[in-house]
Order: structure tokens, then C-alpha cells, then sequence
């Protein structure tokens, strides 16, 4: 559905995005994770066909986005919710997204139908006649992103779309991606929100200027180290280590009475050292077992690119 | 071209204006003044022995004035129309609606455009039955409708009008508030009080001849910014290079 083939953008000497390739498939949410500056608004603006790349090639739905008699098909099946909403404070809510909808070349009936579905959805119907610049910043956020559905677009493009919100006006808006995903949209989200990504996408790129790496969450996660196993003991001791030595593990670490072991599957691995640790005379307080995050993941793809 | 989108995008921009009292007045106030306050002056000069060159001189003078009036009532609207998009930084979500550069742009031109001529022409109307209500005892016949009014209003008025909104665009491109592009392009129309004051000064009489010189230089001015304007006004540039 959306594609991209060593696409690059430079701006005089600056290389914004470099030789960027990845493949998202129909429905599916892909996440773009990156820090401030890492070419993801570039990227995402490309993409919606709202600048020229420089080098390599991106193609939405099969359409090259370089051509101009396509980038206006791309256009009509694309909704973006930018970083900034960039609505007519002027005008109501509700001529915001008539004023879209007509750009957008929706017949009359759908215009009317698709703006009080979403303007309902998002508990912005008794606020349609009020004007946009009396709006509160999350009252703008659930309308710009109405405004990006206002055509039923196929696929989204939402640039940090729960950034500077309150925690529920958050939780509104992500429980309506997440509605967006049921319906099976191909959602491409520029996000800094970790916890958003893991809980909203299918698949997630970590970005800064290139892409560093790309995979599930889970697939990330998984990719920063294995699985640690932590075991707190009344008291180490000798017999203790050397029968775990025994077991061949990859890696244990002491700290004081605490044993930190890399574990390949904890589910079976980690009923064996305990027995092995009980058989040893040693007595067991608690067993925990320690996951990368995303976050690490983020951590470790982005600063090691610096 | 869908000429119905430069349509709706003027609309949108007319439903704007209508909400901006500062716009609103700057768009009635001056044309009122000059529709009500020119033909008080010439009252006056009828006042004077043997005044009839005086006063035709004045009225012809007076006349050319639309011109300016359109310069600056144009540029007005074509820097709220194209900076306030800018500022109100909406001009993202208006680019990624599957509309081309050229109806963006024409929609813009419309939106300046036509407000202000319609209230040009309004003005000049006021204007041309007051100065015939005070004149015509003193020269002995009706002055306007004349070929010469028609001349302006019909041809230079609009060019110069379109001017405007073509230089609206190129300074709008690198500057980020209203009044900055209003003092620019009021640095602009400084040609315009030039050759107002050779009017004024019977250095140059207003004849068809001249007017016609006026209006194709105004056109070829027109020609050469609009394809700047035009280059100026492309998705690529408004949203890496538009300061």
C-alpha cells in the first residue's frame, strides 16, 4: 500500500531522508518513530505528495508520488493530520470540514453525512456551529482529524497526533485510531509516544535521517538483548554458582544475594535454574523476569546512530 | 483546471473577510471616504472665477485615482487572503487536498479580486454622480460617464488590481505578517502617486492615449509577476522555502 525505494530528500546540503526503504502493507498501522529533526514530518509530507523528493522512488497504492498527474489520485485517497492543525479559526466547525469536503470532491449527501458521523464520534456535534478559534487545543485536534476523514480516505498519514494533549483528550483520540485500525485503514503515525506505538501498530520503524530498524514491537523489543531472569536469595553462595555454571547459561551476573541470568525462554529455563538453585540448598525469595521495552529499543537504534 | 474549486476556496476566504471587522473596514472605509470626500473638493473649486479647466483637470485626475485605489485595496485582501493561511498555518492541510497550484492560486486571486472591485466600482458610481451633482452647473454638462472612466475602470483598474495580488503572493513568500506585506506593497504603488502628481500637475493629460499606455504597461507587469508568482507558488516551495 505504501512504499518506499532508497527515498531520500536533501535541502541544499542537508539530507533530510536518506535512502529510506520500507513496505506497509493494507491495514496496516505503521509507526515512525524518530527524534525532533529526524526527517519524519519530510518524510510523511512526501509521502502525502506535498513535496518533491529528491532521490529514489515512493509509491501509495501504486501510484508514484512524483508524478503529478498521480500525486493528485494519491491526494484523494490520503487524509493528513499535520503537526499543526491549520484550521479557519473564522469559520465553525462544522464549514471547516464542508470547506474540506468539497476540496475533497465529496457529493453534498456525503459531506453532510461524514461530518455529523465524525463530529458525533468525536463529541464535537453540539459544537458544530461554534467557531474554531474558541475551541480548546484537543476540541481542534478531534476536528482536524475529522477533517482528515472527512473523504474516507483509504489510507492516514497523522503527524504526532496525541502531542501536547491532556491525557483524556489523549485517550479519545488513540481509542479512535485504534477504531480506525478496526476498520482496517492503513495508518502511517509519526509519533514520539512510545507507549502510543506499542499499544496502536503493527509494525514500527525507528528513524533519524535513515532507518535504523524495523519490525513488530515485539520484534524490536526483542532485538535489544534476551530476556533476564533476576533471583533474589536469602544468601549466595558457591555450591549455588556452580550449579548454575552446570546448567551451561549464557550469562549470570551476582549482586549480592540477587542473580541476574540472560534467559533464551524463560517459560522453560527458568523452572530449571530454580530447581537446580533449591538443589543446591539455596533458598529462594522471588523470581522476576526482566523485558526490553520498546523504549529501550528506541534508546539503542537512535543513539547508536550518533 | 476545476474552476469550481478556485470557487470554493474564494468562498471560504469571502466567509473569512465577512468575520474580520479590521478587513471589512479597511475594504469600505477608504473608498467611501474618497467616493464622498473627492467630489466635496471639487465643490469647492467651483467656487473660483472661471473654474471649468481647473475642475476637469481635477476630475480626470481624480478619476485615475481608482487605479491606486485598486493597487491598494487588492493588495489588502491578497495579504490576508494568501498570509493569513500562512499564519493560521493552514496552508498544509489546503495543499494535501488533491487541488493543483493553479486553482490554489486563482481561488487566492478571486478572493482578493473580486471584493475589491466590486466595491471600486460601487465608490466610482457614488463618486461620478456626486462630482456630476456639483459640476454641472459650473461646466454645463454631464462629465461622467465619459470614455475615459470607462477606459479606467474597465481595463486599468483591473490590471492594476491583479498586479497586486501577483506582488501580494511574492511578498507574502517572505514575510510572516500582515502588516509587514501591507508596507511593503504600499512601497509598491509609489510609481502609481507619480504619475498621479503629473496629473495633478497637467504634466500629463488623462487621454485615451495615455490610459492605454498606463494599461499595457500595467499588463506587461502583470504577465511577467504572475509568472513569478506562479513559480513562487508551488507546494514544494510554499512548504520548505515560504519563510
Amino acid at each position: 500500500m505504501i512504499d518506499a525505494e532508497n527515498l531520500t530528500r536533501k535541502f541544499g546540503d542537508l539530507t533530510a531522508v536518506d535512502k529510506l526503504t520500507f513496505h506497509i502493507k493494507e491495514g496496516e498501522v505503521f509507526g515512525f518513530l524518530g527524534p525532533n529533526g529526524a526527517g519524519k514530518t519530510t518524510t510523511m509530507r512526501i509521502l502525502a505528495c506535498l513535496i518533491s523528493k529528491t532521490n529514489g522512488e515512493a509509491r501509495i497504492a501504486g501510484y508514484d508520488v512524483s508524478d503529478e498527474a498521480d500525486s493528485l489520485k494519491i491526494r484523494k485517497i490520503v487524509g493528513l493530520l499535520p503537526e499543526n492543525v491549520g484550521l479557519y479559526d473564522d469559520l465553525t466547525a462544522y464549514k471547516n470540514l464542508d470547506f474540506y469536503g468539497k476540496l475533497y470532491e465529496c457529493s453534498e449527501t456525503q459531506r453532510k453525512e461524514n461530518i455529523e458521523h465524525f463530529l458525533r464520534l468525536l463529541g464535537l456535534w453540539d459544537k458544530r456551529e461554534v467557531l474554531v478559534g474558541t475551541f480548546s487545543k484537543g476540541m481542534k485536534q478531534k476536528l482536524a482529524i475529522a477533517r482528515a476523514l472527512i473523504h474516507d480516505p483509504e489510507i492516514l498519514f497523522l503527524d504526532e497526533p496525541t502531542a501536547n494533549l491532556d491525557p483524556e483528550s489523549s485517550k479519545t483520540v488513540r481509542d479512535f485510531i485504534l477504531d480506525l485500525k478496526k476498520e482496517k485503514k492503513t495508518i502511517f503515525l509519526n509519533t514520539h509516544n512510545l507507549d502510543e506505538a506499542h499499544r496502536i501498530c503493527d509494525k514500527i520503524g525507528i528513524f533519524n535521517t535513515k532507518l535504523m530498524a524495523i519490525g513488530s514491537p515485539e520484534e524490536l523489543e526483542g532485538s535489544v538483548w534476551s530476556n533476564k531472569t533476576i533471583i533474589q536469595l536469602e544468601q549466595m553462595n558457591d555450591k549455588i554458582l556452580k550449579a548454575l555454571n552446570d546448567l551451561s547459561l549464557n550469562n549470570i551476573r551476582t549482586d549480592n544475594n540477587k542473580l541476574i541470568i540472560d534467559v533464551m525462554n524463560p517459560e522453560k529455563e527458568n523452572p530449571i535454574i530454580v530447581e537446580a538453585i533449591v538443589g543446591a540448598g539455596g533458598h529462594v525469595q522471588y523470581v522476576t523476569r526482566l523485558s526490553p521495552t520498546l523504549e529501550d529499543a528506541y534508546l539503542k537504534f537512535v543513539r547508536g546512530n550518533k | 483546471m476545476k474552476l469550481w474549486k478556485s470557487w470554493v476556496i474564494a468562498t471560504k476566504d469571502f466567509s473569512i473577510f465577512r468575520k474580520k471587522k479590521r478587513i471589512l473596514y479597511t475594504l469600505i472605509i477608504l473608498p467611501l471616504l474618497i467616493s464622498i470626500g473627492l467630489p466635496i473638493i471639487i465643490s469647492f473649486m467651483t467656487q473660483i472665477d472661471n473654474p471649468t479647466t481647473e475642475i476637469i483637470s481635477l476630475l480626470n485626475a481624480f478619476s485615475y485615482f481608482y487605479i491606486i485605489l485598486a493597487f491598494i485595496q487588492s493588495s489588502t485582501l491578497a495579504s490576508y487572503s494568501i498570509l493569513g493561511e500562512k499564519i493560521e498555518q493552514s496552508l498544509e492541510p489546503l495543499l494535501a487536498t488533491p487541488t493543483t497550484d493553479s486553482e490554489l492560486l486563482f481561488g487566492k486571486t478571486i478572493a482578493s479580486f473580486l471584493p475589491c472591485i466590486g466595491v471600486i466600482y460601487a465608490s466610482s458610481i457614488i463618486f461620478m454622480i456626486l462630482s456630476d451633482a456639483v459640476t454641472y452647473n459650473t461646466i454645463g454638462y454631464l462629465f461622467f460617464p465619459n470614455l475615459s472612466i470607462a477606459f479606467i475602470l474597465l481595463l486599468a483598474v483591473p490590471l492594476s488590481s491583479i498586479l497586486s495580488i501577483q506582488l501580494s503572493v511574492i511578498i507574502s513568500s517572505r514575510v510572516n505578517d500582515v502588516r509587514t506585506a501591507n508596507q511593503l506593497g504600499s512601497l509598491l504603488f509609489i510609481p502609481f502617486i507619480g504619475v498621479y502628481l503629473l496629473l495633478v500637475t497637467n504634466v500629463i493629460s488623462l487621454n485615451i492615449i495615455n490610459l492605454f499606455v498606463i494599461s499595457i504597461v500595467l499588463f506587461l507587469i502583470d504577465a511577467v509577476l504572475f509568472y513569478i508568482s506562479k513559480a513562487i507558488f508551488r507546494r514544494d516551495e510554499i512548504l520548505t522555502k515560504w519563510k
